[in-house]
């Protein structure tokens, strides 16, 4: 039983970094119809962002010296990777979906694809290949609850997808941005008759999705304690797959697409085998596809003749 | 279609080199010895301290006077820690380098995709630390300085099972990995042989991030110890998780582990583990101690076991070529099998009928973020 919960638990803060990635593939499908595979990148330069930030701060004095990193500063390295993610996705938007924004829907795809191989390679180029360790932006600390190990840093990882889930959904929900960006999903060419400024507001969208994604870079790294260049490639798969899960272009659907595809992984992990913890993620995006096309909580959407 | 038109290229140039075996220039003015390793990727230390042994062994050989009054040039390339480049390594260095000899890989998975190639264009080449017993078996022309998987299983399964005094180990091998699984067999042979028990067995894949399922399946079972014969990056990786998931028993493991960022990785949670390995840098012969000293005045770093066999291998590789009398593969090759008592910075190496060294390992402990000595083990 007790391993029954600490599998769960690992599931659900797992679980938790595939929302976050979610929701940047889930909020781009919903506004340009494009899924854009860059993504899995751009949580890649996020995780690495936070990684150099946290090294521009002098957390190497603070290992050495076994003092933790102080808060104020941690939340820096998360502003600052979430900027600099915000910025590389408004500019892969600007360089290599604008200009093909209009071409028929595979030429955006193709693009998304070439754009992710870049900078996976430059990733390799400028990072290094090798396996980095992340540092300690958060001194661990660990709780037993029955027999049930948590730690500060899966309780982090809860927390922080939890505030940036329910900020997003404000923000979607209460404000201007938001209600244009559910206006483009909605009809793309309406909004842009009833005056609002698209371009604009496709430029939030990536911007916003590529800051979740930052966040889930460094959630990820303090979880899975390495990061390589590569980090992205499946992590973003699984994540585009959570998002199909839940119902892509839904907001909610990321999320609960996100928990259930972490769930899944790390059941299937601890008691099938871990051979099939990739294997499981595809089975059931084949399985959705089959049944439920749509999704958790998608909608159908009644094509217009 | 880029990759199209370099498959055709080494196609043809395959071809060119087929037929133009016979009329090799034996005048050339110097010696090539390719090596091929992983300079970058999970396993970059690897690549790098191998070569790091390799050219130093070459640059004292050279400052000597070369081989057969020649000099020698190394040309290494990387293999990025895939097979399959590894094989394109290899026809590489034997097409457009037109190297004579090899050496490489240290990964078993990797020397065997080498090794193929260059047992079919039959061209020596000597693995410096491959221990899975399947590289050698690929045919006469590859040979190692390491002892093989079976040795070293047995090795740490004593240990566990003597100086240990374990009764029960769980064991969490990476099941892409050639070397890992073959380890795993032989640690699980010899262990249960001597009285032991294997409570659990669990797997990962080399370049998975994420190890709590398995470590969490392992700590509901009453082991006393893991046994991770995997490679460094993810062995640290394992320890933090184990800490992080308030398993506190030693993990155990083989060459593989050797590496500073072993250190780096695992930090605090990988002290108190156990690792088998080739040599010591801390207990060393006289001759050890000479090699160290250079390595590290010439790196600034001390070598690891890898460089120590890097070095050894390039060494048995110079006096072969002395040995042969000539710049030919199959001279070469001839006078690597006849290599006896020869001594190397590890030990005295004699390759046996089966192109494989016959030598002791040590086992180390990890302590202070350091490996120390702690035992030998004779074959």
């Amino acid at each position: 039983m007790t391993q029954f919960l600490q599998q769960i638990i690992n599931g659900l803060s797992l679980g938790s970094i595939y929302a976050l990635i979610a929701l940047g593939y889930t909020m781009v499908y919903g506004i340009l119809k494009l899924i854009n595979f860059a993504h899995g990148e751009v949580f890649m330069v996020g995780a690495y962002t936070g990684l150099y930030a946290a090294s521009a701060l002098g957390i190497d004095a603070f290992e050495a010296s076994g003092r933790s990193f102080p808060l104020y500063l941690a939340l820096l390295v998360l502003v600052v990777a979430m900027a600099a993610a915000a910025v590389l996705g408004v500019l892969i938007e600007f360089l290599a979906y604008r200009p093909v924004r209009n071409a028929p829907r595979l030429t955006p795809l193709i693009t998304a694809i070439g754009v992710s191989l870049f900078l996976q390679n430059a990733g390799m180029l400028v990072f290094s290949p090798n396996p980095q360790r992340y540092p300690a932006i958060l001194r661990e600390v660990r709780f037993e609850v029955l027999g049930v190990i948590v730690t500060n840093i899966k309780l982090t990882i809860f927390g922080v997808a939890l505030a940036l889930m329910l900020g997003l959904h404000l923000l979607v929900q209460k404000t201007w941005t938001g209600r244009a960006m559910r206006a483009l999903s909605f009809n793309i060419d309406a909004a842009k008759l009833m005056g609002i400024d698209t371009n604009r507001v496709i430029r939030s969208t990536f911007a916003i999705g590529s800051g979740l994604a930052a966040a889930g870079g460094i959630l990820f790294g303090l979880d899975q304690i390495t990061i390589n260049p590569l980090m992205g490639v499946l992590t973003g798969l699984k994540a585009f797959v959570a998002a199909v899960l839940g119902g892509i272009g839904s907001i909610p659907g990321a999320v609960v697409g996100g928990l259930l595809i972490g769930l899944a992984e790390q059941l299937t992990a601890g008691y099938l085998s871990p051979a099939y913890r990739d294997a499981i993620t595809f089975l059931i995006l084949i399985g959705i596809l089959l049944l439920k096309p749509e999704g958790l909580l998608g909608v159908v959407r009644v094509e217009k003749v | 279609m880029r990759i199209q038109r370099r498959t055709l290229i080494s196609g043809l140039g395959a071809l060119a080199t087929g037929l133009s075996v016979g009329c090799r220039k034996t005048g050339a003015s110097e010696i090539v010895i390719g090596h091929y390793g992983s300079m970058t990727g999970s396993t970059a230390h690897f690549g790098q301290d191998t070569d790091r042994g390799v050219r130093l062994a070459i640059e004292e050989a050279n400052a000597k006077g070369g081989v057969l009054g020649k000099q020698i040039r190394v040309v290494t390339l990387d293999t990025r820690g895939d097979s399959a480049e590894a094989a394109n390594a290899v026809t590489r260095l034997i097409d457009i380098e037109k190297a004579t000899s090899l050496l490489g890989e240290v990964a078993s998975s990797l020397s065997l995709a080498g090794g193929r190639v260059a047992q079919r264009r039959k061209i020596p080449m000597i693995s410096p630390t491959s221990t899975n017993p399947k590289v050698t078996e690929i045919g006469d022309y590859v040979f190692r300085v390491c002892f093989i998987d079976p040795f070293q299983g047995r090795v740490m399964a004593t240990f566990a099972r003597q100086n240990l005094k374990l009764d029960r180990v769980a064991i969490l091998k990476d099941v892409k990995n050639d070397y890992s699984i073959g380890l795993a067999q032989a640690f699980q042979n010899s262990f249960t042989a001597q009285g032991g028990t294997i409570v659990v067995e669990q797997s990962y894949s080399q370049g998975d991030t994420d190890f709590s399922a398995q470590v969490t399946a392992i700590r509901g079972t009453p082991a006393q110890a893991i046994f991770v014969p995997g490679y460094y990056s993810e062995v640290g990786s394992i320890a933090r998780t184990a800490d992080r998931l308030g398993l506190k028993i030693p993990l155990l493991g083989g060459d593989g582990w050797d590496s500073p960022d072993l250190f780096k990785i695992g930090g605090d949670a990988i002290n108190g583990s156990y690792f088998s390995d080739h040599f010591a840098p801390d207990v060393a012969t006289d001759r050890a101690k000479q090699f160290v000293a250079n390595f590290t005045t010439k790196y600034g770093v001390a070598p690891s076991g890898l460089g120590a066999l890097g070095y050894e291998a390039a060494e048995v590789m110079v006096d072969a070529i002395r040995r042969a009398g000539k710049d030919d593969p199959t001279a070469i090759r001839d006078a690597i099998a006849q290599t006896k008592d020869f001594d190397g910075v590890t030990g005295k190496i004699t390759i046996d009928a089966q192109r494989n060294a016959q030598k002791s390992a040590v086992v180390l402990k990890i302590e202070g973020g350091k490996a120390k000595f702690e035992t030998s083990i004779a074959p």
